[in-house]
């Protein structure tokens, strides 16, 4: 008996590792059309247009590209190292998603209810930053192994740049582990519940024990270097080192360290949002002048469906004009189904979690292009003679706040 | 039975990787090879329910000294002793100590072997948050040697860097 219940257990989790693993790598080749789009619309450009309507199509063409290019291995590498650096980077970057809880309804596969979360473990704030950890060596390896010297530069500097940036990643962290009390990632949301004068969130940004402004500050700081974005990205700063660590890889193994690179920016921003901003809770109170807020997941999709269809019907060209409306209704009935009675509870932890790491993925693209690259001295001393002491500081500030409270 | 084919998949990836430790002559693959070996020995600490152990093992070990250690490593070209023929082969001496050692290991085990395999296994839910257990004993219990390792660290650190600023 106990045998079965393991086993299914075990398929049950196999079910949501396979559709979880399809969703991000989804998310993360739609992360690189946003990106583009956010892009171009900053500096004045329209961003892709050419494959399908507003370029929509363009991941699917990235995707055939990079595996139909021809996959060049230069001489003189180590090759155990130098084919398992880029499927290192992607494989721990991924896996760092399955701690990461995305609402706090539970599903039914196969008759279990099992939460929307694959690994609900008791430290799992720790295990996605052991995994983050661990993803130096993608990076460090693929830059030595390739044979040259750009890759073994961008590798040594990068590494240099992710050390020295956990270091105040965790710190920031620690204040919200005082306040909480726990590592858990649901639990580290669920104490983030009730509002302060009825209306404000008790998220940890807001928190009224003492606000977590300089822990998000230091944790978005450190979390764009550890992802080597810029203004971090000096890692592949093209000016100097062509591209970096990852000079050297075509084809499939570049695609690897790419989407690694873009599900790590993932799961940062899915962090920031449960860490400080609350996950999966809604920032409105539910109070029965506000109920209607209930209705803001159903009401924003039937926006968007409405506005599709009647962009779509006059866009430039035919398939356009049948791809997007078409989209439209699809929104529309998702919008419906939000809706319904059995659905529109289930549906608001999801939406507002989405909704927030959108908001950070947005803002985390929008630095990318607005600030220019640091030099490389600037970015050692900025990180541990700003950031560092910064983030020290928020820990003894917030424990002296926790032992005063108490 | 899940249990132990785990424990043994670990122990046989720790060994396997600490003998390719030393026989290794490039210098970056052996570190990598210490990396897994570290890797498998947390995976045993999970094994026993000791998470927190086990994610001190890899930031600290394998996401933190390590990666200090490839880093060293990647910088400073070993290229050249890939190359030359080792001529101090002590075979005898590394022998003699290794023998010694397993001399030990074994009469460790012969002595213990009572007590090591008839200690019941906790329950998982039984047991208390790992975190919290550790914390209790380190700053309750052991509060005087952890102090004293801790300004330890801070001295070692504190003269690396004086070392270092003394050179530029």
């Amino acid at each position: 008996m106990n045998d079965t219940i393991a086993r299914s257990i075990l398929v049950v989790s196999l079910v949501k590792v396979v559709v979880l693993l399809f969703l991000v790598l989804t998310a993360v080749a739609y992360l690189v059309w946003f990106e583009r789009k956010v892009a171009a619309h900053i500096q004045g450009r329209w961003g892709p247009y050419r494959v399908g309507p507003h370029g929509l199509l363009q991941p699917l063409a990235d995707g055939v590209k990079f595996l139909l290019k021809e996959d060049a291995t230069p001489a003189g590498v180590d090759r155990f190292l130098y084919f398992s650096a880029p499927l290192l980077t992607m494989t721990l970057a991924i896996s760092a998603i399955a701690m990461i809880p995305f609402g706090p309804a539970s599903i039914h596969i196969f008759g279990i209810a099992t939460p929307l979360v694959i690994a609900n473990i008791s430290v799992g704030l720790l295990a996605i930053f052991a995994i983050t950890s661990v993803g130096v060596y993608g990076v460090a390896l693929g830059g030595w192994s390739s044979n040259s010297k750009y890759s073994l530069l961008g590798g040594l500097r990068s590494s240099a740049q992710m050390i020295s940036y956990e270091l105040s990643l965790t710190l920031s962290v620690v204040g919200i582990l005082l306040l909480a009390g726990t590592f858990n990632l649901s639990e580290l949301i669920m104490r983030q519940d009730g509002y302060t004068w009825g209306h404000l969130p008790k998220w940890n940004l807001l928190n009224p024990t003492f606000p977590q402004i300089l822990g998000f500050f230091c944790y978005f700081v450190a979390a764009i270097a550890e992802t080597n974005r810029a203004p971090f990205d000096l890692a592949e700063a093209e000016s100097e080192l062509v591209a970096g660590y990852h000079t050297e890889y075509s084809s499939f193994k570049f695609a690897m360290f790419f989407l690694g690179e873009y599900a790590s920016m993932i799961t940062v921003a899915c962090l920031a949002s449960i860490l400080f901003l609350g996950g999966w809770l809604s920032p409105f109170p539910q109070t029965p002048g506000l109920d209607w807020t209930r209705y803001l997941p159903a009401g924003v999709l039937a926006v968007a469906g409405v506005a599709l269809i009647i962009h779509g019907v006059r866009y430039i060209n035919v398939f356009g004009r049948i791809a997007l409306p078409v989209l439209g209704v699809i929104l529309g009935a998702l919008s419906f189904l939000c809706s319904q009675p059995g659905v529109i509870d289930d549906i608001q932890g999801p939406f507002w979690f989405l909704a927030k790491v959108l908001f950070v993925l947005f803002v985390y693209v929008w630095v990318r292009w607005t600030l220019p690259r640091f030099r490389y001295d600037q970015l050692m001393r900025f990180g541990w003679k700003v950031l560092f002491p910064v983030a020290l500081l928020n820990v003894i500030l917030t424990s002296l706040a926790v032992v005063m409270r108490k | 039975m899940l249990d132990q084919g785990v424990f043994y998949f670990f122990a046989a990836l720790a060994i396997l990787s600490a003998i390719l430790v030393v026989t290794r002559r490039n210098a970056v693959q052996s570190a990598i090879f210490l990396v897994t070996a570290l890797l498998a020995t947390a995976g045993i600490f999970l094994n026993l329910n000791a998470e927190f152990l086990f994610i001190v093992q890899v930031i600290l070990y394998a996401g933190g000294i390590m990666v200090l250690f490839v880093f060293v490593i990647m910088l400073v070209n070993l290229d050249v002793a890939l190359h030359q023929v080792q001529f101090n082969r002590q075979w005898f001496v590394a022998l003699i100590v290794s023998a010694v050692l397993a001399a030990q290991v074994a009469a460790a085990i012969a002595v213990s072997r009572r007590t090591l395999y008839t200690v019941p296994a906790a329950p998982a839910e039984s047991l208390e948050p790992n975190t919290e257990r550790v914390a209790f004993y380190l700053f309750h219990n052991y509060m005087l040697p952890f102090e004293i390792a801790s300004i330890l660290l801070l001295v070692a650190m504190v003269g690396a860097v004086v070392m270092a600023k003394k050179r530029v």
